[in-house]
């Protein structure tokens, strides 16, 4: 099936589950990623029960701090 | 208020643009905008906004200026160094343009002040480096309905969203509590390249102006990234969460509180 990753399609297995997906995409801090797929956000508790289907859009969100401090 | 001959020559470039003209330049200079953090974002923002001749431009850093600050916070030059933030700030934003009122806050921001703080500026720049600020400026933004501009840069990346009351999702509805410290790289450990500083805290000084002016699209509902290295912009649709607990249906925050596991040190 073909799914847009952070704005790329490409082909994947069908029945991927969103657990499986961040591990095949090696998705950095896979346990502080927020995800959403078709514009709905996907609970954390809810990767690997959450299937993927055809045509599915989905974005990986980042943590991302500051620049602020030299020391 | 008529513009005098040296206002009308000083903001020629901006009063010239259809967006903006004598009527946005008013709002400019009548605007008050708070900078917490002057450092590699802030920095950046603080000297655009004071350029544009924003009236009255808050900043908010309880640092002294550090060596390894002038990699990338270009508002401090190398005599500031061992100098408070704010006052060094201070002084470049007035050698820039004298006429903008600015404030400066030399303490650390936290759940105490921080509502008192943000209550009188129409908007807020989150130029902070840590997830307790960020989350602590989210929800206090969110209690007072301020609007305010969200970003977070390192190594290569940055990254920017902003919230306006009442128009999409805030910083908690994508993220949705603090990381452990040490969970993920802060710019320390990282390292930060420090043009990205100057392009997404310019990018949150062009919100502010737009939303100062009342024209073009905001990154509501929207977290813009870029990506240095593969010279890539992305503007990915942002939800807001029905359960988000801070602006959600049932809210269980409802004061600004301090996370404890980082001092929020600004």
């Amino acid at each position: 099936m073909k799914l847009t990753v952070s704005g790329n399609e490409k082909e994947y297995a069908d029945g991927l589950s969103v657990a499986q997906l961040i591990e095949l995409e090696k998705v950095e801090t896979p346990q502080y990623v927020t995800v959403s797929v078709n514009d709905e956000f996907v609970e954390s508790g809810a990767f690997a029960e959450t299937s993927l289907n055809a045509g599915d859009i989905v974005e990986f969100l980042y943590f991302m701090g500051g620049g602020q401090y030299g020391f | 208020m008529a513009f005098s001959n040296e206002q009308l020559e000083r903001y020629s470039r901006h009063i010239i643009l259809q967006e903006v003209g004598a009527k946005g330049q008013k709002k400019l200079m009548d605007a008050k905008v708070l900078i917490i953090g002057a450092g590699g974002l802030g920095a950046p923002a603080a000297l655009y906004l004071a350029a544009a001749g924003v009236g009255t431009i808050g900043i908010a850093d309880a640092d002294e200026v550090d060596l390894s600050n002038l990699q990338r916070q270009v508002i401090h030059s190398t005599p500031d160094v061992g100098k408070a933030k704010v006052l060094s700030a201070k002084e470049s934003m007035n050698a820039i343009n004298p006429e903008v009122t600015v404030n400066t806050y030399q303490e650390f921001v936290d759940a105490s002040n921080i509502t008192d703080l943000i209550a009188d500026y129409d908007f807020i720049i989150d130029g902070t480096d840590n997830f307790p600020a960020k989350f602590l400026i989210n929800d206090a933004c969110v209690l007072s309905k301020k609007p305010f501009s969200h970003a977070g840069i390192i190594r290569f990346k940055g990254q920017l969203m902003t919230y306006v009351p009442g128009a999409g999702p805030c910083y908690r509805c994508v993220f949705r509590e603090p990381p452990p410290p040490e969970a993920v790289p802060t710019c320390r450990q990282a390292g930060v390249i420090g043009a990205i500083g100057g392009i997404i805290g310019s990018l949150q000084a062009m919100e502010t102006v737009k939303f100062i002016i009342g024209k073009g699209d905001l990154l509501t509902g929207s977290l813009l990234t870029y990506d240095a290295l593969k010279m890539e912009f992305r503007k990915i649709k942002l939800p807001k969460a029905k359960n988000c607990a801070v602006c959600g249906e049932s809210p269980s925050i409802l004061k600004p509180f301090d996370y404890e596991q980082a001092v929020c040190k600004l």
